[in-house]
């Protein structure tokens, strides 16, 4: 346990269910799908055709000029941290910057500008590259933009932790508040690869699902007939605060970031350890960390992603590590998997769950696979006083990150 | 062969699209970096643009003599 309290006072995001993080959320409480056909010309050649795209464009947001030198990935990083701080009121607020820290990463980066660029270069050559390609591509990218940005100087960092990144960017952001190197920090995720490279390379490995024909009912985590994850992109920014700094500028505080915990497998480069062992550690050191106990945790936002191997050893995590009294869900039913974003906005949702004592719900939740022994808000939100609650995220490469949010 | 006029119509042209100028700003006595904003990231992207439209060749050498509007038309009309 540490002695410094952290808080959370701003929120932004832009997701498969909206531009920003009250439609997001309205969404998810009404258990609305982000998953619709892919209608890009190269998608009639793919097994999988169906996507959770952004719900609003960055053209809509981003002037013309600025979206030339940002990868889309850059762009939304940008859009949700921007929603973040206006929000955390931190704008006027005179912070000094030399305490203002970045925490924010992505699962894959820019591989967007990096594929286009390289058509360029074989159709046209060298010098028709653009002079911004290494800027938009280079995974730091969306962190350093933000930096820029809001004139953060106490440190800029990129997270790269496949699924994991989110979440293991705010565990980041925890740590630099409470060992005094910031008193805010700007931490997040973003992802924004839907192109076919990716595409063709999560399809091959047959990780996500094939239901093109109801693209709303693809990402089903839990269910008998849940097939693969639903690939999204999105943003999520979450701004941590000192709490001593955060009342003594009378700002608004949605929760405090309690407690994190990180552990690797040690095991397999994409599959999980079916025992979940990784993801215990994690919870059991998160739960610690925030001086809880299992039995203080009402709610769990959980990693599943709607794949045969993953969302069921999580389960056992879940029961061994928390217990069997919590309410879970998997808001992926609703967003698809944000990979690198998923743990910042999953975070969100956990976050404004404890604010409006409800549990957004899992939809396509419709028979339920049969080792699944723990309570999940099925299909419709779920009402529910919460103290704390835990949000799980899990990564390709054997990363697990546990976050404990509480009441302020 | 184009005008200086219409080589600086055809430069603000550019400068609009890759650096969000006001084609109105746009003249012969402004300087890329320092009236126009225009950063060496950007100033690349304008050569290369330029090269294609008034089909010339703009050695990197020759850019960093290139710091006004009107240095640029001199050079592609000399040149083009």
């Amino acid at each position: 346990m540490s002695n410094v309290d952290v808080v959370v006072t701003g929120l932004g995001a832009t997701t498969p269910l909206g531009g920003d993080v009250a439609s997001t959320w309205d969404a998810m409480l009404a258990g609305r799908s982000g998953v619709g056909p892919l209608t890009q010309e190269w998608a009639v050649q793919m097994p999988v055709r169906i996507a959770a795209e952004l719900a609003v464009e960055p053209t809509e947001v981003l002037d013309r000029v600025r979206l030339r030198r940002l990868d889309r990935s850059e762009a939304i990083a940008l859009i949700a941290a921007k929603q973040a701080w206006t929000d955390s009121g931190l704008e006027t607020a005179g912070l000094d910057r030399e305490r203002l820290g970045v925490s924010f990463g992505s699962g894959i980066g820019g591989a967007q500008t990096l594929l286009n660029q390289d058509d360029i270069l074989e159709e046209s050559g060298p010098r028709k590259v653009s002079p911004h390609t290494v800027p938009m591509l280079m995974p730091n990218g969306p962190a350093a933009w933000i930096g820029i940005d809001f004139g953060a100087q106490a440190g800029v960092h990129a997270m790269a932790s496949a699924c994991a990144t989110g979440a293991e960017a705010l565990a980041l952001g925890l740590d630099m508040i409470r060992s005094g190197r910031a008193d805010v920090v700007i931490a997040g995720g973003t992802e924004a690869v839907i192109h076919p490279l990716p595409f063709a390379g999560f399809a091959a490995m047959r990780a996500m699902s094939t239901r093109n024909d109801e693209p709303e009912k693809a990402s089903r985590p839990w269910d008998k007939n849940r097939d693969g994850f639903v690939f999204g992109e999105g943003a999520g920014a979450v701004i941590l605060e000192r709490a001593e700094h955060a009342r003594a500028r009378g700002a608004r505080i949605y929760a405090r970031l309690a407690g994190a915990g990180i552990t690797s497998d040690g095991y397999d480069i994409v599959q999980p350890d079916p025992e979940c062992k990784g993801g215990i550690r994690a919870m059991s050191r998160a739960l610690r960390d925030a001086g809880l106990t299992g039995a203080d945790i009402a709610h769990v936002n959980a990693h599943a992603t709607s794949t045969p191997a993953g969302d069921m050893g999580e389960i056992i995590g879940i029961r061994t590590a928390v217990g069997a009294h919590p309410v879970i869900t998997s808001t992926k039913s609703m967003s698809g998997h944000l990979l690198g974003a998923a743990g910042a906005v999953e975070s969100i949702a956990a976050i404004l769950a404890i604010r409006d004592s409800v549990v957004p719900p899992t939809i396509n939740l419709d028979d339920p696979d049969d080792r699944l022994d723990l309570d999940v808000a099925a299909h419709k939100a779920r009402p529910l006083e919460i103290p704390a609650a835990l949000n799980n995220s899990f990564g390709f490469g054997g990363h697990n990150v546990a976050l404990v949010f509480t009441r302020a | 062969m184009a005008t200086r006029e219409e080589i600086t119509s055809g430069l603000a042209e550019i400068l609009e699209e890759v650096a969000g100028v006001n084609p109105d700003d746009v003249a012969e006595e402004k300087s890329f970096t320092d009236d126009l904003d225009v950063d060496s990231l950007s100033m690349v992207e304008v050569v290369v643009a330029a090269e294609e439209k008034f089909g010339v060749k703009i050695p990197d050498n020759e850019v960093q003599n290139l710091k006004t509007v009107g240095d640029a038309v001199s050079y592609i009309e000399a040149n083009h």
